[in-house]
């Protein structure tokens, strides 16, 4: 079974097992639910200015909810504190509602449940498994902390908000409700580096703040766990549709180790794509506590 | 040592060097991305002279610092003046600004763009928008302006809010006919607050008075320059009295 390949092209096709013994639905609800989260999340702000019910007003760096609760996107305001900014009681407020919220449900929840450039990473990750292609370059997933490190310390050093100004996701999401203008370019080079040089290129190398919401949920409770890992039968699906497939090791492998079945790693988006796509149902989301119960002899 | 030791030994050799190199090359790479978006970033701080802050904007610099582009503003101006800044808009990515010429500034009493502004970035100090200094109006060509050729438009002053105090007619001669007077459309930077409804107003087919930034519109005195009427003024007389006495020259035998 493991001298199957990881990638399509060869006679396993990824999913197809699940499909076969789970069916459709099984395989891809997570998936599909998770679509219908970023299209709402998308929509409820694009509601105003098409249709002018103004539910969710501003964009995902802040907003409002039908007019009173403040929301605002820590990570951007954390470079705005560094640029010099305190900011007001507003932003703080919302700053705060949002953060706890990601501290709960796990940071990275935010890259797989609402960041608008995922679609567009999964996209590009799932034509890449469909054409069979590979990585050209190697970069250290760790990147993206130095990159952060760098969206904070560059506004301290210049005063402006550097990132903010290329920055894809925030750009993406204003740009659908306010206009995107020669935007999409970045996005289609976002696109086009994760098909062709890198996959999981951006979300998992280079995405600053992807790597911020992993520093906000690096204690969430919130948690998938590999609870029926012993009935794993190596097909390794799991990993190939997995954007950050290094987390699945510890808590599938780990058990001769003594290593629980939680996966830990605050780079786990939760996007529960291994709870569907696994044929025998290994995962589930689970609690970090849980790990502990079971790690007892 | 044995040979097992010697292996950890080169083991542990090879790790340190990978991770050296590992190092080395997170911060070469930040180094290049660092240096290529600082750049941009300074590059981003010079804005067309025609993409006006909305009301209550904090000096660029630190407006830069403090927007976080989230559109509020933009959402709740009622007259879709401001919109927010597209990728290669002459203007910092994402933050808002309007063009006179196209939808100017309707100055709202209740100033609706600067109370949705979350961050501050739209001093929440400014409640009269009278106050307001966005840009200032400027008569940027006196060559085909019609009221300077002679003629009475008068367009820019009749559409201004502040009518008779932000801008005024000045006469000045006509000295093409001799006989005229020209009303010259003249701003005064203490109550012009830069909305740009003179220059979206003004006939021609590009317009004679422009909004621009206000530092790119004064002078300034030097700082240690005073004028010589305001401070006989403060001091209620003359400041150098019979300080000089010139000699009276006359032709000898005048009287
Ligand atoms: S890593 Fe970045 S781009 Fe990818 S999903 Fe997370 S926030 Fe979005
Ligand atoms: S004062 Fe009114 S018209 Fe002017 S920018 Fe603000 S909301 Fe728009
Ligand atoms: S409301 Fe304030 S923070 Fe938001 S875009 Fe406008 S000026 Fe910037």
């Amino acid at each position: 079974m493991s001298s199957r390949k990881l990638t399509a092209g060869s006679a396993h096709l990824v999913g197809q097992e699940a499909i076969e013994a789970k069916g459709y639905w099984q395989t891809y609800r997570l998936l599909i639910l998770r679509r219908v989260v970023q299209l709402s999340v998308l929509g409820l702000f694009l509601l105003g200015p098409v249709a002018g019910v103004w539910l969710l007003k501003g964009n995902l760096t802040s907003s409002q909810v039908l007019e009173t609760v403040p929301l605002s996107d820590p990570f951007v305001y954390l470079q705005t504190l560094f640029a010099g900014h305190p900011g007001e009681t507003t932003m703080l407020i919302g700053t705060a509602i949002v953060a706890v919220f990601y501290l709960l449900v796990g940071g990275r929840s935010y890259c797989s449940w609402v960041c608008p450039i995922n679609p567009v990473t999964d996209a590009a990750g799932w034509l890449g498994r469909r054409l069979g292609i590979g990585r050209k370059v190697s970069i250290s997933r760790k990147l993206r902390y130095w990159i952060l490190a760098l969206t904070l310390i560059l506004p301290a050093v210049t005063g402006i908000v550097v990132w903010e100004l290329v920055n894809p996701v925030s750009l993406l999401h204003r740009g659908i409700i306010f206009g995107m203008g020669m935007g999409w370019y970045l996005i289609a080079a976002i696109f086009l580096f994760d098909l062709f040089v890198l996959p999981k290129g951006w979300c998992g190398h280079i995405c600053p703040m992807g790597a911020f919401y992993s520093v906000v949920g690096k204690y969430s409770p919130l948690k998938v766990k590999a609870s029926n890992r012993d009935a794993c039968n190596d097909c390794m699906d799991c990993f190939a549709v997995c954007p950050e497939p290094q987390v699945i090791k510890p808590a599938l492998k780990g058990k001769d180790k003594g290593i629980g079945p939680v996966i830990l790693s605050p780079n786990c988006t939760n996007c529960g794509r291994c709870i569907d796509i696994c044929s025998v149902n290994v995962f589930e989301f689970g609690s970090r506590v849980a790990n502990q119960m079971e790690n007892q002899p | 040592m044995s040979g097992r030791e010697a292996n950890n030994r080169k083991k542990e050799g090879r790790n340190r060097r990978q991770f050296l190199t590992d190092s080395a090359r997170g911060l070469c790479s930040m180094g290049l991305i660092g240096v290529g978006l600082g750049m941009y970033g300074r590059q981003a701080q010079s804005h067309a002279p025609e993409a006006i802050r909305p009301p209550g904007a904090l000096p660029e610099k630190e407006f830069l610092s403090a927007c976080l582009r989230c559109g509020l503003c933009v959402e709740d101006c009622p007259y879709d003046t401001l919109k927010l800044a597209q990728l290669t808009d002459p203007v910092a990515n994402g933050t808002p600004y309007f063009i006179a010429r196209d939808v100017p500034c309707e100055m709202c009493d209740d100033i609706p763009c600067v109370v949705a502004c979350p961050s501050g970035a739209l001093e929440k100090s400014l409640d009269n928008i009278d106050d307001a200094r966005m840009g200032l109006a400027v008569l940027i060509d006196r060559e085909t302006c019609l009221n300077v050729l002679g003629l009475r438009c008068d367009v820019c002053y009749r559409v201004c809010p502040l009518i008779e105090e932000a801008i005024t007619l000045e006469i000045e001669r006509n000295t093409r006919t001799g006989v005229h007077a020209s009303f010259i459309p003249t701003v005064h930077s203490d109550h012009c607050t830069g909305c740009g409804k003179c220059e979206e107003a003004c006939v021609l087919e590009e317009a004679a008075i422009k909004v621009v930034p206000t530092a790119l519109a004064k002078g300034s005195l030097g700082k240690h320059y005073r004028l010589g009427w305001e401070e006989k003024e403060k001091a209620g007389q003359s400041l150098m009295p019979d300080l000089i006495k010139l000699p009276t020259r006359r032709p000898e035998n005048s009287k």
